[in-house]
Order: C-alpha cells, then sequence, then structure tokens
C-alpha cells in the first residue's frame, strides 16, 4: 500500500538523519572508553583517559573558567533580554520595529565574521584580549536568542491580566513580578537555558578574544589537538555533549518546540 | 462609593477622533450604560474614566476627586473585562484577594473579605480551584468578586456578559442586579446589545462616532428618541418621513400629527405599538395606514408581520393569537394610538 510504503521511506529518512547526526559522536564517546591511544581495534573497556583528564589541570582549569563564564553570561543576558523583550512588547517608541529587526541578524552572521568585529573593535576601545572581552562578547551573542524566546512567550501573554492587576491598585513592578513574570518564567528558564549553550559551547568568539593560558574548554581542546590528539579529549568532550545535550534538553521541555506540549 | 462625572471629554487618536466633547453624570449608586455600535467610542469612554486612556481636554471626577492626572492603580475602581481576565496562575481565592493583598490588608482579614465576595457571588465553594476548572458563568462570577472586594467607588464592566450563551446571560443580567443593588456601587458597564443596556440600567448614554447624542433613562431615550440612528438602535422602528412619503400623501391614511410636529417632521412608530385589522379601523381618535402583507414570521409567543406601502416597509409585532389570518398581498390596515407617534427631530 501506498501510504505504508511512504511512512517506511519517512522512517528511513528520519534514521538517516539521526544516524548522519550521532554517528560520528557515538564512535567518539565510544573510543574514549578504549584503553588504546591510537583507536586500535579490538575494543577493549578502559577508563584510563577519564582518570588522566582527572589529573590535567590544564583542561579542569579551562573547564571550571567555561562554567564560571557560562553562568555568568546566562544571568547578563537572561537578566538583560527579558528587560528588554518587555520594554519591546510594553512600549511603543521610535525605531521599535527597527530594533526588532536588527536582532536577527547577530543570530544569521557566521560567528568568525562576529569573532573578528568584536577583536577589532575590543582593540579598538583599549579593552583587549581577555576575560572581560570574553564575557561581554559571550553576552552579546546570547542576548538575541534570550529575547527572542522570552519575546515568543510573552507573544502569547494577555495584556488585559495586567490591565486587571493595575484596576486592583498594583504598581508597574507589581504587575510585572506577580502577573507577568509568572506567565514568561517557562520563557525565561527557556532563555537562560539557551544563553548558557551559546556561552559554553562557544569556540570561535572565545578564541579570538581569550588570553592564551586563559582559555576557555573549546579554546583549549582545539589547542591541544594542535599539539597532538589524545584520546583525553574524546573523554572531555563525551563530558561537554552528555551536559550540552541535556540543556538543550531542557530548554525545549519550556520553549514548545514541536507544538504546544 | 462615589458619583462620577464626566465633563467635556475629548480624545484623539492621530486624525481619529474618539471621544468628541462628551458630558454624562453618572450619580451614586445609580447602574449605567454606555450603548452604542462597534468604533462609537462607548470602550474609550471607560477607558478613560477607568484611567488606562487620559484624554486630551476635559475633566473627570470620581467622587469629589478630580482624576485626569491619575493612574489606574491610584483610581480606586473596580473593572471587570470582557475575557474576565483571571490570573491563570492563580487559584480563584488569591484572584479575589490580589487587590486586597496589594493594598496590604493582612491574611486574616483577607480571608475574611475574600469569603464574602465568593458567598455574594454564589462561588463560596470554589475558592481552591484553578481558573481553568470553572464554567464561564462561575468565572464571570470570580471576575465580578474580584472587582468589588477591595470595596471601590465605582464598577466598570467592559461588556462584561457578551461571551456567555444567551440563557446564561440573562441569568447573570439578574445576577448582576441583584449584586449590584446590594452594595450600592455606582456601575457603569458598556454594552452594544440594547436590550441589556434598557433592562439593567437607571440612565443610558447613548454614544455614535465618539459624541454622547443622548442621555436619559430607558423608558425616555427608548420613547423620545433625539434622531433616527438612535430610534433605530434602541429598538425597531417605522419611519414615516412626511416629505415625499407616499404612506403620509396616501388619500385614505390619517396620520394625527403630535403636538410639536410639523409636515415636515419625521415621524416613528415602534413595531409592538401597531396593530393590524383587516378592515378600516373606525374613529378619529386613531391613526391609520393600509398597507399590503408581504411576509409574516411566525416566532413562538410572537410574530412579525412585514407589510408595504407604496415603497414604504413597515414592521409589526404582536403576539401571534392578536394577528387575525391575513391574506397575503391582500390590503390590511396598520392602525396605532395618536400618543405612541414619536417626533423624532430632523438631523
Amino acid at each position: 500500500m501506498k501510504g505504508t510504503y511512504l511512512a517506511w521511506v519517512g522512517k528511513a529518512w528520519l534514521g538517516l538523519i539521526l544516524f548522519f547526526l550521532y554517528a560520528p559522536i557515538i564512535v567518539m564517546a565510544f573510543m574514549s572508553f578504549n584503553a588504546s591511544q591510537y583507536y586500535q581495534l579490538p575494543f577493549e573497556f578502559s577508563l584510563t583517559w577519564y582518570e588522566k583528564l582527572g589529573q590535567n589541570t590544564e583542561i579542569l582549569n579551562a573547564a571550571t573558567r567555561s562554567v564560571l563564564i557560562a553562568l555568568t553570561t546566562t544571568v547578563i543576558a537572561t537578566t538583560l533580554g527579558t528587560a528588554a523583550s518587555l520594554a519591546l512588547f510594553r512600549f511603543e517608541f521610535r525605531g521599535k520595529r527597527f530594533l526588532q529587526v536588527m536582532l536577527f541578524p547577530p543570530i544569521a552572521i557566521p560567528w568568525l565574521i562576529t569573532g573578528t568585529a568584536m577583536l577589532i573593535f575590543f582593540y579598538g576601545v583599549g579593552l583587549g584580549r581577555g576575560t572581560p572581552s570574553v564575557l561581554i562578547g559571550h553576552v552579546a551573542l546570547a542576548l538575541p536568542y534570550v529575547i527572542v524566546v522570552v519575546s515568543a512567550r510573552l507573544a502569547t501573554f494577555d495584556v488585559t491580566l495586567e490591565e486587571a492587576a493595575r484596576s486592583m491598585g498594583a504598581d508597574s513592578w507589581t504587575v510585572t513580578r506577580r502577573v507577568t513574570l509568572p506567565w514568561i518564567a517557562s520563557g525565561i528558564i527557556a532563555g537562560a537555558l539557551f544563553a548558557f549553550a551559546v556561552s559554553f559551547d562557544q569556540f570561535v568568539v572565545s578564541y579570538f578574544l581569550s588570553e592564551p593560558g586563559d582559555s576557555t574548554l573549546p579554546v583549549l581542546i582545539y589547542t591541544s589537538i594542535r599539539k597532538g590528539f589524545t584520546p583525553e579529549i574524546n573523554a572531555i568532550s563525551t563530558i561537554i555533549i552528555v551536559i550540552s545535550m541535556a540543556v538543550m534538553l531542557f530548554a525545549a521541555r519550556f520553549s514548545n518546540f514541536g507544538g504546544e506540549r | 462609593m462615589a458619583e462620577v462625572s464626566v465633563q467635556n471629554v475629548t480624545k484623539s487618536f492621530g486624525s481619529l477622533k474618539a471621544l468628541n466633547d462628551v458630558t454624562m453624570d453618572f450619580p451614586n449608586g445609580g447602574f449605567f450604560a454606555l450603548l452604542g455600535p462597534s468604533g462609537s467610542g462607548k470602550t474609550t469612554l471607560l477607558r478613560t474614566i477607568a484611567g488606562f486612556i487620559f484624554a486630551d481636554s476635559g475633566s473627570i471626577y470620581i467622587g469629589d476627586q478630580s482624576v485626569e492626572n491619575i493612574p489606574v492603580e491610584k483610581r480606586d475602581i473596580g473593572m471587570m473585562f470582557q475575557n474576565y481576565a483571571l490570573f491563570p496562575n492563580m487559584t480563584v481565592a488569591d484572584n479575589v484577594g490580589f487587590g486586597l493583598r496589594v493594598r496590604k490588608v493582612g491574611a486574616a482579614e483577607e480571608r475574611r473579605r475574600v469569603g464574602e465576595a465568593l458567598e455574594l457571588v454564589q462561588l463560596g465553594q470554589l475558592g481552591d480551584r484553578k481558573p481553568h476548572q470553572l464554567s464561564g458563568g462561575q468565572r464571570q462570577r470570580v471576575a465580578l468578586a474580584r472587582a468589588i472586594v477591595t470595596n471601590p467607588k465605582v464598577l466598570l464592566l467592559d461588556e462584561p456578559l457578551s461571551a456567555l450563551d444567551k440563557s446564561l446571560r440573562v441569568d447573570m443580567q439578574i445576577e448582576l442586579k441583584r449584586i449590584q443593588r446590594e452594595i450600592g456601587i455606582t456601575t457603569i458597564f458598556v454594552t452594544h446589545d440594547q436590550e441589556e443596556a434598557l433592562t439593567l440600567s437607571d440612565k443610558i448614554g447613548i454614544l455614535r462616532q465618539g459624541a454622547m447624542i443622548q442621555a436619559g433613562p430607558p423608558r425616555e431615550v427608548y420613547n423620545n428618541p433625539v434622531d433616527i440612528f438612535t430610534a433605530e438602535f434602541l429598538g425597531e422602528a417605522n419611519i414615516l418621513t412626511a416629505q415625499g412619503g407616499t404612506a403620509l400623501s396616501s388619500a385614505r391614511a390619517d396620520i394625527k400629527l403630535p403636538s410639536g410636529a410639523t409636515e415636515q417632521s419625521t415621524l416613528a412608530v415602534r413595531p409592538e405599538n401597531m396593530s393590524i385589522s383587516t378592515s378600516e379601523p373606525g374613529g378619529d381618535a386613531i391613526s391609520k395606514i393600509p398597507a399590503t402583507l408581504v411576509r409574516r414570521i411566525f416566532a413562538g409567543a410572537m410574530a412579525t408581520c412585514v407589510l408595504e406601502n407604496g415603497g414604504n416597509t413597515f414592521k409589526v409585532i404582536a403576539r401571534d393569537q392578536d394577528i387575525p389570518d391575513l391574506p397575503e398581498g391582500g390590503e390590511i390596515w396598520l392602525s396605532w394610538k395618536p400618543e405612541h407617534t414619536m417626533v423624532v427631530p430632523n438631523p
């Protein structure tokens, strides 16, 4: 039957996509548990690379720095992004449309170009490379994501709820805190997770803006690979992938991907 | 509780004059309707009284306080919205208690007053429910309880019943009136439903294109409309135009002109005030027109007859049993008491 045939093709197609997406990752994760340094088979299970990773202070420091930068970025970008979304939602002002449209290109502009531009800019203003520049760069990258996600949630918000609260005597701070924020909380959480992911997975911009010896984890991984590949990288990469996927799955749960829950 | 007064209020949105020199008094404790077609400015007027919109000019008083420069949250009003605007993340009790928490009355006081308000709208048992677990009628009661729990000076209702189906709407009209009488709060409500306005209110303000064209008690505006628009908006009306109206110039028609009317006046008669007979009615003290029957529409207790005379269409509404058997296309007579002839001032 035609319907069955089509369904079969669809499933096969989906399977292929998932295969291309996940095969390299699965191979890498697999190899991080293989005893051989040179990817020799047969597979022999071992936690050697994870043990070595535990002793590698350079990688651990970079990982800690990455997490701290990602958390700081998340807090700043989520706060600013939520405030901006509320302003765009509530007020009419000159250039509002322009501002909203200008939020999208930074998402589409290649990070390589953004990174170059930021590097030139930070040298131009005398800030140069270093953690403050990395942080500012990450916040700038994460901000549009937060605004887009929170604004999408706000679009489903019924403004008469704010009017009702005001008619009962609530000032605008109370209205925001008691009525608006509870409604968009799920959007804020999803936006925060996006911000965390953008910062934590960020390589290009971090590579351009961080000082040597002060690298974030992705930058350190890249430089180590150039010196010579060790399965320790497989191990840390596997850990990052697990964390990133957990974060993104969590974000997806809050932002209604694939329709209404 | 307080009286509300709107004086010479004007408001423009760009080139659109939403309110044009509107004046109306709302005495203490009364029930008032703002009636008009969509785009007439009735909602704008309500929102201006509430404080969501600030007038360009004119003054608004709530009690003896001039409120033009006071924002919504300081005006001490209660408002009910068309979609009820219940907070979805809060229980019924928390919804109703919101205004009390803002005023920091204390937990015990809040519980007592929320209980009283829910009792008043007969929802005493539902305090723990969330809004999405309630029926439309129940939500409406919660919205009402929430609007009155703070003892506001004035209660403003924005098309409060329009989301309900017809039978529930009639129940709620009675309920709304009962509660309003019980607490004696000055109430202003917006509606496009003329029947609702006539049923509920002590005074109706009729708006059109941003202007208050007539304000008065229901009977007065119904029986003495200031123009054809009002006459037809408040109910159906048979317009008898003197100038060139064949019905009037027909030799056998006999219309007693009310005092103050001239041959040029526009006259109107409500369909329910006309009666139908198969032969010419006798006596001098009656207005009458010959006509032919176009259609008779049976609608249960009442029936509507559509009649025609020289290009003019008339409607008559009466109890079905009061209308004789009528020959379709045959000549019949319309008649009414002279006091039912309304003189409608020409625009």
